[in-house]
């Protein structure tokens, strides 16, 4: 039987204007991030390759191997252009 | 200590804040909102931060300029929201003993804020559209940067 995990994900810049909101709770089958990426990459149009993005759980960068654990909350974040 | 702000950068208040009676050498560098990027018109940018992780990041940078160079005291500002042309996006300060030292961390403090902070901009054109920067190249010059510096 296949279970699922409840987590937040907030959004940022050209991916929060794609998914059209900040933030969101989902229940997802995925159980790592790169999962996590594929599915809400083709949910809400995300183009960007899983190699130009890193992602974040809870404040902190982690790897795309990352296992999602209920109440975590990830950020996908696109590429940088701070300064 | 690094902070990510709304409102105005003051460069005054934050050079004053990093006095220090050993220090003989003060170093900041100031990115300013300029008015052309990639041959466009630029009318002014909007910046958006996921602010706990670059606030965490941001100190990680200064505490590694501590360490790697012979600095006393290193601070940076870092504005979210819209500024206009000639505004100051960014602020880095470094004050130290001797000059060499102040140089070098403030060079790589707005390197690799550039590169590793989880903050994103927006240029508004003149002639009205907006886009998010891709910066994957900017991140591959960073990098060529850092290279040559290690050979």
């Amino acid at each position: 039987m296949s279970q699922s995990v409840d987590v937040s994900i907030e959004y940022f810049a050209q991916f929060r204007e794609l998914a059209g909101v900040s933030t969101e709770r989902i229940a997802t089958a995925a159980t790592d991030a790169a999962s996590l990426y594929q599915e809400l990459a083709s949910g809400h149009g995300f183009e960007l390759p899983q190699s130009d993005v890193k992602v974040a759980v809870n404040d902190e960068f982690v790897d795309w191997a990352y296992q999602l654990k209920t109440g975590d909350t990830v950020v996908f974040i696109p590429p940088v252009a701070g300064g | 200590m690094f902070e990510i702000v709304d409102h105005d950068i003051d460069p005054q208040a934050l050079t004053a804040s990093l006095g220090h009676p050993s220090c003989g050498g003060f170093v900041s560098f100031e990115g300013w909102v300029r008015n052309h990027n990639e041959g466009r018109e630029v009318a002014g940018l909007y910046y958006e931060a996921y602010e706990a992780l670059a606030v965490k990041e941001g100190n990680r940078i200064i505490a590694e300029a501590m360490e790697r160079f012979a600095i006393r005291l290193a601070g940076c500002q870092h504005r979210t929201g819209e500024l206009g042309i000639g505004g100051i996006a960014v602020w880095v300060g470094v004050s130290s003993d001797h000059r060499d030292a102040a140089f070098q961390a403030c060079r790589y403090i707005i390197d690799e804020i550039k590169g590793r902070l989880p903050i994103w901009k927006k240029e508004m054109y003149v002639n009205g559209e907006t886009e998010w920067v891709d910066c994957r190249e900017c991140a591959k010059h960073a990098h060529a940067h850092r290279t040559d510096e290690s050979i």
